[in-house]
C-alpha cells in the first residue's frame, strides 16, 4: 500500500465528529457573504436591469435610474476599465450589448439601499431590437445551433453488430434540467481596502478563477485582488462557474465609487440569470443477445447549452463517458454536441453530465427488459463489467468485482427477491395501488477530466503552544470539505481535532487553486494537507528525537503527545516540542502540495485513463404510485456505497443521504418550465421562484432509509485510502425512477413497455399509468407498444464529423 | 412616529428606520441579527423562520413559527419574537440545536436556523405527547414516538440532507427540562395587541384599536390594502415589488377572531390564523379536519387566515373548494352594517369578488348539520407544502344507498372557484354505485375551463376530477346508511 493511503495508529480521520461550523450552522452564527455585507456600514447594493427578451440588440439609457432617489450609479459596459468578460473563453461578456437570453443582466443599478436599487433599476430605458431566438433543443437541432466541439466514443463496430444483433430497440428520450437551488442564491461582497487592495468576499466553489475574472474585468493583477470565501449555503456546482461576474460586478462598483458594494441575488433573479443542470435530448439504439447481454449501443446525445458555453463541453465529455454506467459494452459508439439556445448558460451541476450518461443505458436496460422476458435487475447484474475489461474510452475498470459484491450485498440488505414476492401479493390484491422494487447500479469515474485540475494546495502553520492553523484551497458548501481536512491534519500531526483550526478559504493564502467539484477535494486537498503536516512533524520529529533520545525514525505522534519507540521518558507533549523547535530556530509552517498521478486523456480521441478510479454503489427503491392520481412515495431505500475507508462517516452518510433525494429531486420532482411560445414572454423561465420549482421536502425523503458503506474498501493512492463522495450517490436515484417505471407496469399487462418522461411528475406518472392501462385493455399482439420496433428501421442517423 | 418596539431574544428593540413594506426579515438582519437567512421570500423555504409568542386563550403562550420574510415589522409592535440565535448559542446549545448539530442535521447550514426554530416550536407544543399505540399505518412514520409530528417541519427546506438527519434529531427530542425560560414563558401570557401607526417614505401601516375604527378607515381610504398574517401580500411585496400607501392590518381584532359552534351554523372569524382553527375545531368539520394538514405548511397556517384566503380570491387557494362543498356563506362587514352572501356567488372573476372596498370579511358561517361523507382532495406535484394543481372538496348524503344531496367544490380548473353543479344535478337521486360514479365522473371532467402552465395541463386538470371522485368511491365505501364500511 503506498504511504498516501496508509493510516497510523489513532487516526483522527475515520472517527465520528460532525460537521465543524455544526454549532455556529444551529445558533445561526454562521457568517455567509451578505451577513458581512449586512454588518458592514456605508454599503451600496447592488441590481440587475434584466433582460425582457430572449434575445435582442440593446440600447441602455440610465438617466431616469439617476435621478432616483438613493442611486448612486449605474454600470454599463463603457465603465469596464478591463476585459469586459466574465467567462474564462471570451464569449460572456459582463454587461452585454445583445441580450442572449430573458433575464440576461444589462446593466447594474448601485443604490443605497435595495428598495432604491431595484427603483433605479426599474427606471433604466432598455430599446430593444428584437432578434429570432432558439429557445428548444428541438429547436436548436433543426436550424443547427450548436456551439464547442462535438465528441466522440467509439469502440468495435456498433453499426455492423446493430445491423444483425437479434434484439434491437432504438428510442428517443429526453432528461430535463435542474436548478440548484442551494438555499443561499449567489451573493458577493466587494471593497477597496487600505491597501489599494481589491478584496472580495464571494460564495464561490472557485476563489481563484474568481479572482482572475475580477482581476482581467478590472485591469488588474491578480496580486492586486484577494477573494474570500468563508462558507457557501450549497453549491452543488452552480457556484463553480456562474460567481465570477458578480463578483466583478461588486468589484467594479466598488472600485469606481469608493464604496463598499453588496450584490446578493434575489431568488427569482437566481433562477432567471443562472446556469443550470443540462437537459439532454438522447437518440439510441441498442442490440442485445438472447440472453440479454448488450451487443451493441449507438446513441448521440444534445446538450441544451444555453447561451454560451461555459462548462457544456466537459460536461458533454463525462456524460460520454458514463453512458456505459456499470455495463460491459463491446460495440459502443456515444456522439455529444451541445446545442446553443437562448437560455441560461448551462453548468456544472453535481455529476457534471454524469447522471445524463448514465441516464441513457438505465432508461434503455429498465425499458428493454420486458421485451426480452427478463427482469430488469437480472438483465442489469448480467450484463455488468467483469475484471479485467475495459470501459469504451480505453480505461481499465479497476476493482470491478466490487460491483458484484456491492450489488449482492444491496440485494441482501433490502431482502430484495423476499420483499419482492410481497409486492406482487399487495399489486394483486390493490386494483389501484401499485408498488414496485428496483435495483441499479452505480460506477463514477473520479478526477477532473481537465487534467490540470488535478492539483492543490495547502499552508499549514504549527504555532508554539502546539495548536494547528491550517488553510487549502478547496471552499466548503456544506459537504464537510473542512471537517475532513481537520480530520486529515489531526491525524498528520498526532494532534486532536480541536487542536487544528481551519481558516478561512483565501487567495492570498493558497494561490493558483482547482475548483472545488467533481467530486476530487478532500483527494486534492487532503493530500496537499497532509503534505504540508508531514513535512512539519518529520522536522518536529528531529527536535524530538534529541529531547527523547531516540531515532528520528523511531519519534511517534499520536493523540497531541510525541514519544520515541524505546525511550525512557514517556513522551513530550506536542506543544513542548513544538515550542523547543522554535527555540532550535526549526521552521514550524510548511506549504503542501499534491497532483494526481498516472492520469493521462486525449481529448481529441476521447481515449485515456481519465479517472484516478472510479466509485461503486447500488440502491434498491420501493416505491408505491397511486393510480387515480400518479402521485408517488418513496417507501424505502437500501444503498451500499463506496466512499473507500471513509476519512468521516458522518460526512459521507450525510453526502449519500442528500446526494440520492437531490438525485431523485431531479428524476421525479424538479421541473424547469420556459416559455416556448411565440408571445411576448418567449424564453421567460416559468418557473422562477419557490412556490413554481418544487424540489423534495420532507415529503419525498424515503420513509425507511438504510446507508452501508462497502467494507475494507481501502483505495490505494488515495488520502488515508478514501474515496470521493461527492457526486457518485446523486446517481444511485436512477433506482426510485426505475421503480416508478416497474410500478406502473404493474397497471398494465405483463411484459408491457413503459415509457416515462423526466422528470416523472405525478402528471407524467398517471399518463404513463393510463398508457399501461390502455396497453393491457387492447390485448391484441400486433399492437405492441411503441418503442419495442424490434428489428425496425432506426431514426438514428450518427453524425460523423 | 410613534414609538414602536419588540422584544427579540429577551431584548427590547425599538423597530428604527423600517418602512411599512418591511420584513421582519430584513429588519432582523439589518439589525445583525443574521442568523435568519432568505432563501425565497416568499413563506416556501422556511429558511427565516422564527418564534412567535402567540397566545393559547387560556392565559398562556404558544411558541408559534412563523416565516419572518412575510410578517411586516411593523406588525411586530409591542410582540414577542426568538430567533435561532435566542434559542442558544455554541457554547450552550439549545436541545433541539444540539440534537441537529450531533447527528449530521446541518450540512451546508444556510437553512438550518429556520429548521432549529420550527422545531422548537414543536418541542414546546402543549399537545406534543406520545401516540396512541393504535396509530400506526402509512403514516406512522410521520409522528414519533415523542410526538413529535413531522409536518412540524414541513414548511421548511434542506437541499443538502435529504432529511433524515433531521427528521432523526426531531424524534429524538425528550421534553423541555425544568427551568427551560422559552418552556416556563408558555406559562405567562402573550403579548396582547398593540394599536400601531407607523408613516415612513409615504407608505402607512395602521393596525386600528378596533373594527370600528378600522372600517372607519377603510371608508375613508377604500384602496387601503387590508393584511391579516399577510402570507399573501408579503409574497407580492416581496417578489412583485408592490407597495401600498396604507396597508391595514386587522389580525388582532376581536371581532374578527370568534369561533362557535352554534346550532344552526359554525361561524369562524375571518382574522384567526389557521392552525388555531384547526385546533380549536378538533375534528368537528372533518371536511375542514381533512384540508388543513395539506394547506401550505404549519409556518404558513400560523400566520393564514379564511379572510385573507378568500380575500384575495385566488382560483387556486385550498378553501374555497372546501368551503364551497360546505354551503358556507361569507359575513360582510362595513360601517354600514353587516351583509352575509353565499360563497358559490361570492366570487365574480379572477380575482375579483362581492366584497366592497369598504367591507372586510368578518367570518364565513357554515350551515349545519353536516354532510355525511365529506373529502377533500388535492393534486399537486409535492405532497408537502405545495399549491394545488387542482382542489376538490365533496360533501355528498347517502340513504339507502340513493345520494340524498351533493355539493362539489372546485378548485384550479376556472377563473374562480365554482361548485360542480351539472355533477351535482347527475349525483342526486341516484344510486351510489360505480355506475353513477362514473357516470358523474365523466360529468365532472368537463365542469370548469382548465388551462395549461407550470403546474398541469388542462387535460390532467380535468381527468383529476375526475378520478378523485373514483377515488372517493373506490376508498370510502358507503353503506346504505351513509357510514363509512
Amino acid at each position: 500500500m503506498t504511504e498516501l493511503a496508509t493510516r497510523p495508529a489513532n487516526p483522527v480521520v475515520g472517527t465520528l465528529v460532525a460537521h465543524e461550523s455544526a454549532a455556529l450552522h444551529v445558533t445561526g452564527t454562521a457568517v455567509y457573504t451578505d451577513d458581512v455585507a449586512a454588518r458592514a456600514s456605508g454599503v451600496l447594493t447592488a441590481w440587475p436591469v434584466q433582460s425582457e427578451h430572449a434575445h435582442a440588440l440593446v440600447k441602455v439609457d440610465p438617466g431616469a435610474a439617476l435621478v432616483v432617489p438613493g442611486v448612486v450609479r449605474v454600470l454599463t459596459a463603457a465603465d469596464v476599465p478591463g476585459v469586459n468578460d466574465a467567462g474564462v473563453k471570451d464569449d460572456e461578456p459582463l454587461i452585454p450589448s445583445e441580450a442572449m437570453f430573458h433575464g440576461h443582466a444589462l446593466a447594474w443599478v448601485l443604490a443605497e439601499t435595495a428598495e432604491a436599487a431595484r427603483l433605479g433599476a426599474a427606471a433604466v430605458r432598455v430599446d430593444y431590437e428584437p432578434l429570432p431566438s432558439i429557445i428548444t433543443v428541438a429547436e436548436a437541432i433543426e436550424a443547427g445551433s450548436f456551439q464547442g466541439i462535438p465528441r466522440t466514443v467509439r469502440r468495435g463496430d456498433p453499426e455492423s453488430v446493430l445491423a444483425t444483433a437479434p434484439h434491437v430497440f432504438d428510442g428517443v428520450v429526453e432528461v430535463g434540467g435542474q436548478e440548484h437551488f442551494y438555499l443561499e442564491t449567489h451573493a458577493s461582497f466587494a471593497h477597496v481596502d487600505s491597501e489599494g487592495q481589491v478584496f472580495v468576499e464571494c460564495s464561490t466553489q472557485h476563489p481563484s478563477e474568481t479572482q482572475e475574472i475580477v482581476a482581467h474585468v478590472l485591469g488588474l493583477p491578480s496580486n492586486r485582488v484577494t477573494v474570500q470565501t468563508l462558507r457557501m449555503g450549497g453549491g452543488f456546482g452552480g457556484k463553480e462557474m456562474q460567481p465570477h461576474g458578480f463578483a466583478a460586478i461588486a468589484a467594479l462598483g466598488a472600485t469606481l465609487t469608493g464604496r463598499p458594494v453588496r450584490l446578493r441575488l434575489n431568488r427569482t433573479q437566481d433562477l432567471t440569470m443562472t446556469g443550470k443542470r443540462h437537459p439532454f435530448h438522447i437518440v439510441w439504439k441498442a442490440g442485445f443477445d438472447d440472453s440479454g447481454r448488450i451487443l451493441a449501443l449507438a446513441t448521440t446525445l444534445t446538450s441544451d447549452g444555453g447561451w454560451s458555453l461555459d462548462l457544456s463541453e466537459p460536461v458533454m465529455g463525462r456524460a460520454l463517458c458514463h453512458v456505459d454506467n456499470a455495463y460491459w459494452i463491446p460495440n459502443f459508439v456515444a456522439q455529444g454536441r451541445i446545442a446553443k439556445t437562448n437560455k441560461t448558460s448551462q453548468t456544472a451541476f453535481r455529476g457534471f453530465g454524469g447522471p445524463q450518461g448514465m441516464f441513457v443505458i438505465e432508461d434503455i436496460l429498465g425499458r428493454v427488459a420486458p421485451c426480452l422476458g427478463i427482469d430488469a435487475a437480472t438483465l442489469r447484474e448480467r450484463n455488468f463489467y467483469a475484471p479485467g475489461q475495459t470501459t469504451p474510452y480505453g480505461q481499465p475498470v479497476r476493482h470491478a468485482e466490487r460491483l458484484h459484491e456491492i450489488w449482492r450485498r444491496v440485494l441482501d440488505e433490502s431482502a430484495f427477491d423476499e420483499r419482492r414476492a410481497g409486492i406482487a401479493a399487495f399489486n394483486a390484491e390493490h386494483a389501484d395501488t401499485k408498488r414496485a422494487l428496483a435495483i441499479t447500479p452505480v460506477k463514477f469515474g473520479i478526477s477532473f477530466t481537465l487534467t490540470a485540475f488535478n492539483q492543490a494546495g495547502a499552508l499549514v502553520h504549527v504555532y508554539k503552544d502546539g495548536s494547528v492553523l491550517v488553510n487549502h484551497g478547496g471552499t466548503e458548501m456544506g459537504q464537510g470539505l473542512h471537517t475532513k481536512m481537520l480530520q486529515v491534519a489531526a491525524t498528520a500531526l498526532g494532534v486532536p481535532l480541536d487542536a487544528v483550526r481551519l481558516a478561512p478559504t483565501r487567495t492570498d493564502k493558497v494561490p493558483n487553486t482547482s475548483a472545488t467539484a467533481a467530486s476530487s477535494s478532500a483527494d486534492l486537498n487532503g493530500g496537499a494537507v497532509k503534505h504540508a503536516c508531514e513535512q512539519i512533524r518529520d522536522r518536529m520529529a528531529g527536535v524530538a528525537a534529541g529531547l527523547l533520545g531516540v531515532d528520528p525514525h523511531d519519534v511517534r505522534f499520536s493523540r497531541g503527545r510525541v514519544g520515541g519507540i524505546g525511550a525512557s521518558d514517556p513522551s513530550l507533549t506536542f506543544a513542548d516540542v513544538a515550542n523547543a523547535a522554535y527555540h532550535q530556530r526549526v521552521q514550524l509552517f510548511a506549504a503542501g502540495f499534491y497532483r494526481t498521478e498516472g492520469l493521462h486523456w486525449d481529448t481529441e480521441k476521447m481515449q485515456g485513463e481519465p479517472f484516478k478510479y472510479f466509485a461503486y454503489g447500488a440502491a434498491a427503491t420501493e416505491v408505491e404510485v397511486d393510480g387515480f392520481t400518479g402521485a408517488y412515495r418513496t417507501r424505502r431505500v437500501d444503498i451500499v456505497h463506496d466512499v473507500g475507508d471513509s476519512l468521516s462517516p458522518l460526512v459521507d452518510l450525510g453526502q449519500i443521504e442528500g446526494g440520492f433525494v437531490q438525485g431523485a429531486g431531479w428524476l421525479t420532482l424538479e421541473e424547469l418550465r420556459w416559455d416556448e411560445t411565440d408571445g411576448p414572454g418567449r424564453g421567460r423561465l416559468l418557473t422562477q421562484s419557490a412556490s413554481t420549482y418544487k424540489l423534495p421536502s420532507f415529503s419525498e425523503m424515503p420513509e425507511v432509509f438504510n446507508v452501508h458503506f462497502f467494507e475494507r474498501a481501502t483505495e490505494d493512492g488515495v488520502v488515508y485510502g478514501s474515496k470521493a463522495v461527492g457526486e457518485p450517490p446523486l446517481m444511485l436515484a436512477l433506482s426510485v425512477r426505475e421503480a416508478i417505471r416497474e410500478a406502473v407496469a404493474a397497471f398494465g399487462a405483463a411484459g408491457g413497455i413503459v415509457e416515462l418522461a423526466s422528470p416523472a411528475t405525478p402528471e407524467a406518472v398517471f399518463w404513463a399509468v393510463e398508457a399501461a392501462r390502455r396497453a393491457a385493455e387492447r390485448a391484441a399482439p400486433e399492437d405492441r407498444p411503441a418503442g419495442a420496433s424490434v428489428g425496425a428501421e432506426s431514426p438514428l442517423v450518427p453524425f460523423d464529423h | 412616529m410613534d414609538h414602536i418596539a419588540v422584544t427579540v431574544n429577551g431584548r427590547n428593540l425599538p423597530l428604527r428606520g423600517i418602512a411599512a413594506h418591511t420584513t421582519a426579515l430584513d429588519w432582523l438582519r439589518d439589525t445583525g441579527l443574521t442568523g435568519s437567512k432568505e432563501g425565497c421570500a416568499e413563506g416556501e423555504c422556511g429558511a427565516c423562520a422564527m418564534l412567535l409568542a402567540t397566545s393559547d386563550g387560556h392565559g398562556g403562550t404558544v411558541w408559534t413559527a412563523v416565516n419572518a420574510c412575510l410578517v411586516p415589522a411593523a406588525a411586530l409592535d409591542g410582540q414577542e419574537i426568538v430567533t435561532a440565535e435566542g434559542l442558544g448559542t455554541p457554547e450552550a446549545l439549545h436541545p433541539v440545536q444540539e440534537r441537529l448539530a450531533e447527528g449530521g442535521g446541518s450540512q451546508c447550514g444556510y437553512c438550518t436556523p429556520g429548521f432549529a426554530c420550527s422545531m422548537a416550536a414543536e418541542f414546546y407544543r402543549a399537545g406534543r405527547v406520545a401516540p396512541a399505540p393504535a396509530e400506526s399505518g402509512d403514516r406512522a412514520h410521520e409522528i414519533a414516538p415523542n410526538g413529535f409530528e413531522l409536518h412540524a417541519l414541513s414548511g421548511n427546506l434542506c437541499r443538502c440532507t435529504g432529511y433524515r438527519p433531521i427528521r432523526d434529531a426531531a424524534y429524538a427530542l425528550g421534553a423541555p427540562e425544568p427551568g427551560d425560560p422559552l418552556a416556563e414563558r408558555r406559562g405567562r401570557p402573550a403579548p396582547g395587541p398593540v394599536a400601531t401607526r407607523l408613516e415612513a417614505g409615504g407608505e402607512r401601516f395602521l393596525r386600528p384599536p378596533s373594527v370600528d375604527e378600522a372600517l372607519r378607515v377603510l371608508a375613508a381610504e377604500p384602496d387601503a390594502v387590508v393584511v391579516a398574517g399577510c402570507t399573501d401580500w408579503g409574497v407580492d411585496v416581496n417578489l412583485r415589488g408592490r407597495r401600498a400607501p396604507l396597508t391595514l392590518a386587522v389580525e388582532h381584532l376581536a371581532e374578527l377572531r370568534a369561533l362557535s359552534f352554534g346550532d344552526a351554523a359554525v361561524e369562524i372569524g375571518a382574522a384567526l390564523p389557521l392552525a388555531e382553527i384547526e385546533r380549536r375545531l378538533d375534528g368537528r368539520v372533518p371536511l375542514l379536519g381533512e384540508l388543513f394538514p395539506q394547506f401550505a405548511s404549519p409556518l404558513i397556517r400560523n400566520r393564514a387566515t379564511i379572510g385573507g384566503n378568500l380575500g384575495t380570491a385566488s382560483p387556486i387557494g385550498d378553501l374555497a373548494p372546501a368551503l364551497l362543498a360546505l354551503e358556507a356563506r361569507v359575513v360582510l362587514v362595513s360601517a354600514d352594517g353587516e351583509r352575509e352572501v353565499d360563497l358559490s356567488e361570492y366570487f365574480t372573476g379572477y380575482r375579483q369578488t362581492l366584497r366592497r372596498p369598504d367591507e372586510l370579511i368578518r367570518a364565513v358561517r357554515i350551515p349545519l348539520p353536516l354532510a355525511q361523507q365529506t373529502a377533500f382532495h388535492k393534486i399537486a406535484k409535492r405532497r408537502f407544502d405545495d399549491i394545488s394543481s387542482v382542489a376538490v372538496g365533496f360533501a355528498l348524503d347517502v340513504d339507502d344507498g340513493v345520494v340524498a344531496s351533493a355539493r362539489i367544490g372546485l378548485g384550479g380548473v376556472a377563473a374562480t372557484p365554482l361548485r360542480a353543479r351539472a355533477t351535482e344535478a347527475l349525483l342526486v337521486g341516484r344510486s351510489w354505485n360505480v355506475e353513477t360514479v362514473r357516470d358523474a365522473a365523466s360529468v365532472l371532467e368537463a365542469e370548469g375551463t382548465p388551462m395549461s402552465d407550470h403546474r398541469a395541463s388542462a387535460e390532467y386538470r380535468s381527468r383529476m376530477l375526475g378520478t378523485a371522485l373514483l377515488k372517493l368511491y373506490r376508498t370510502r365505501p358507503l353503506t346504505a346508511e351513509g357510514v363509512p364500511a
